[in-house]
């Protein structure tokens, strides 16, 4: 404790002890009750380093840094709380980019702790210096270099509060190695002293009584629900407000789960291989109720189709999505579960609309996701559905990027808010089995399957390391086609079948790379197997993974091509 | 057309870059663009012209710019009464035989000549963009030497000073 001299008489300072920069990181996450990191360590965060090694909060060591943010994004993803990842300089700092990235487009809360050089050597290009402040400023909420020991709290304070409010997202903390020995003051303050970032979240009544006004009078309303409902905790809301009013809802690819999909007004995804259902009513209707979606262009199609007869209402906490890809009518700026209860405080009656409900309904019960079970292989979506229907519907799915992760979404039917962990906006190979770690690690009672193809497999797969070490439970299902599946199948389709570098001509055998993690694996070969092998896998404990050859030609459909509109769909059942 | 934004940020290191990171990131063109400090202390206005930017284009950029957390408060001057201007230093050749002329071609410009050297002379002038234009325009046949343009930087004009100045417009004791 330092004594404190006269003129720093404030009560909160009288008490303050005097920490090191390494000390007041700790201290901080105490006090923002982080209780697991992802991390690796390096040369200038060996001071950072030194402090975790006893100070009770649990770090996860990744195999690469990548792994380690796809980890703290998984973890975001399901519990709602800032996953925590840090890496070194350099290096360490640059293998961030992808998840950083990755979870700008997400809308996931992520604080990145970097070491740096020590300041008198910046910008000299010394040993593992990178600039990844200027790296970084794209692809984060907000950034910060710490210049002295005594600002150290009040960054990390802002630091989680900009990355878990508003529109969520990752920041980035630069910490030189130097900063990290020097001695500050530790004063955490309640409240962060932002005054340029103060989002909405209660949002504006009379926008509320546009809404309503609309509604009474819509003939074929519709509500597009994307993550914004599960970023707001808003799928009891959700549920409420399409039952009251009897509006069937279409989800976002990262919006599942966030209403049940077993509930009768449930349309399935919308989108480039969503169901013909949500996409006949986003392209018939005449009042599109967004809540929280950011009209991302898979979503949309070819946007002069779009929507076409609708007047838009575009709910969303972060106002520059508003308006940006689509005209929208009534701008709701604020948090979706605030929208949807003060819109739940009305007397008003359900519209009748049930000509519109039922319409949609038969075409839901007409087309739903479909595929043809022929031949000894597996179909893929067979092995998804068998997956959904062992475990009930019930598990956290994890998913790679590509055809298994549409496939997934298709055929897994979500019931409960937080189970879906998928990279949407950034599409990001690798993803799958960091962020199933991550997941696993937040919600380790809960049964968690990491559904990857075995390209993207292979990009991150150093992190079975991590499922082995810690013995998580996690399932891995390697679906494999033997190739780079959604590139292949765009080959296919729009570049005459010249499958240009999307067939892996030599594969590893996933046994026995599982057997080096000392994992137990299993093959499924042929469809007849498929059951059994897959009960006795998902219902063995600890890790596991499962490699199934699936049909290798096998497309993602229904599908929109590039640049038409949601109302061309091809493949849908007939 | 083009934009006059106004957009006081907190005067850190970095903000500038954030702010020119986010206008290539998104696509956005920068005509000029002017940054100093305001008189309020740890805040900075940043001027930016914009080329050609249609009103959706232009509700994005705001909306954007006020998603930076350092960035406090941004104004479209373009259609608000605002003053707006850039200074201009002109090096131009200029024998002493030239120089009357040159003199001369200034003076209704309320340039002022502020540095004098042996083969030319350096102009300072003051004024809108067209004007600078203008005046460059007009001595490029003597010989410009070098040129540096401070790019334009903008105020609101105060509601009581727009009122006055219309009223003392109106009865055509000046023209603004």
């Amino acid at each position: 404790m330092r004594v404190i001299s006269e003129e720093k008489n404030a009560s909160s300072e009288w008490q303050a002890p005097m920490l090191t920069g390494s000390e007041i990181l700790v201290e901080a996450l105490r006090k923002e009750q982080v209780e697991v990191i992802f991390g690796y360590p390096g040369g200038a965060v060996l001071p950072l380093y030194d402090a975790l090694y006893d100070c009770g909060i649990r770090h996860v060591l990744a195999r690469h840094e990548q792994g380690a943010i796809h980890a703290a994004e998984g973890y975001a993803r399901v519990t709602g709380k800032p996953g925590v990842v840090i890496a070194t300089s350099g290096p360490g700092a640059t293998n961030l980019v992808t998840g950083l990235a990755d979870a700008m487009l997400d809308s996931l809360p992520i604080v990145a702790i970097t070491g740096q050089v020590a300041r008198s050597v910046i910008g000299s290009d010394a040993f593992q210096e990178t600039s990844i402040i200027g790296i970084s400023t794209p692809i984060t909420k907000h950034n910060y270099q710490v210049q002295h020991a005594s600002e150290l709290p009040a960054v990390l304070k802002e630091a989680f509060h900009i990355a878990n409010t508003g529109r969520k997202g990752p920041v980035l903390v630069d910490i030189p190695k130097d900063v990290a020995g020097e001695k500050a003051l530790f004063i955490y303050e309640d409240a962060p002293q932002l005054p340029g970032y103060q989002p909405t979240v209660v949002p504006h009544a009379m926008q509320i009584r546009k809404v309503l006004g609309l509604l009474e009078a819509a003939k074929r309303p519709v509500i597009l629900a994307g993550a914004g409902v599960l970023h707001a905790g808003a799928s009891g809301e959700l549920r409420q407000f399409a039952e009251r009013f009897g509006i069937p809802v279409v989800h976002t690819l990262l919006g599942l789960g966030g209403f049940p999909a077993d509930h009768p007004l449930f349309l399935g995804m919308g989108g480039m291989h969503g169901s013909k259902a949500a996409n006949t009513a986003l392209y018939e209707t005449d009042l599109l109720l967004n809540f929280g979606a950011r009209f991302d262009d898979r979503l949309t199609g070819n946007l002069k189709h779009f929507a076409p007869a609708a007047t838009v209402v575009h709910v969303d906490i972060d106002p520059a999505e508003i308006g940006k890809n689509v005209p929208t009518d009534v701008p709701v700026v604020g948090d979706v579960k605030e929208a949807l209860t003060m819109l739940l405080a009305t007397q008003m009656a359900a519209p009748d609309i049930a000509s519109w409900r039922q319409q949609l309904l038969d075409i839901k019960a007409q087309t739903p996701f479909w595929f043809v079970q022929e031949g000894s292989l597996v179909k893929p979506q067979r092995l998804i559905s068998e997956i959904a229907r062992l475990t009930n519907g019930q598990s956290t799915i994890v998913t790679d990027v590509g055809q298994h992760q549409m496939w997934a979404a298709q055929f897994y039917p979500f019931t409960e808010p937080n189970h879906w962990v998928t990279s949407g906006g950034l599409g990001t190979m690798g993803f799958g089995l960091p962020a199933a770690i991550g997941a696993q690690i937040a919600e380790p009672t809960r049964q968690v399957v990491a559904i990857v193809g075995d390209a993207g497999f292979q990009m991150t797969l150093q992190e079975l390391a991590v499922v082995a070490e810690l013995a998580l439970p996690l399932k891995i299902v390697v679906v494999n086609n033997g190739a780079l599946g959604m590139v292949r199948q765009w080959q296919e389709l729009f570049y005459q079948e010249r499958y240009s570098s999307s067939l892996l001509q030599w594969q590893p055998d996933f046994l026995k790379l599982a057997a080096a993690y000392d994992i137990p694996a299993v093959q499924i070969r042929e469809d007849g197997e498929l059951t059994a092998k897959l009960d006795a896998f998902l219902a063995a404990s600890g890790p596991g993974l499962l490699e199934c050859l699936v049909a290798p030609m096998e497309n993602v459909y229904p599908m929109i091509a590039p640049g038409d509109g949601l109302h061309q769909m091809v493949g849908v059942k007939p | 057309m083009n934009r006059v934004i106004s957009v006081i940020v907190n005067n850190k290191a970095g903000v500038l870059n954030r702010i020119t990171a986010l206008f290539l990131r998104k696509g956005f063109n920068i005509q000029n663009l002017t940054v100093g400090v305001t008189d309020t202390p740890g805040l900075s206005r940043i001027t930016i012209v914009m080329n050609d930017t249609d009103a959706s284009a232009l509700e994005q950029v705001i909306k954007q710019l006020y998603k930076q957390i350092d960035v406090l408060k941004v104004t479209d001057l373009t259609d608000q009464p605002m003053v707006a201007r850039e200074l201009a230093l002109i090096r131009v050749n200029s024998p002493v035989a030239q120089r009357s002329v040159i003199t001369t071609i200034i003076e209704p410009f309320r340039a002022s000549i502020i540095d004098v050297g042996r083969d030319s002379i350096t102009i300072q002038a003051v004024g809108r963009t067209e004007k600078i234009d203008a005046l460059i325009a007009l001595l490029r046949p003597y010989g410009i030497k070098e040129l540096a343009r401070t790019g334009l930087t903008a105020l609101a004009r105060d509601v009581a000073t727009v009122t006055e100045a219309r009223r003392v417009s109106e009865n055509n004791v000046i023209s603004i």
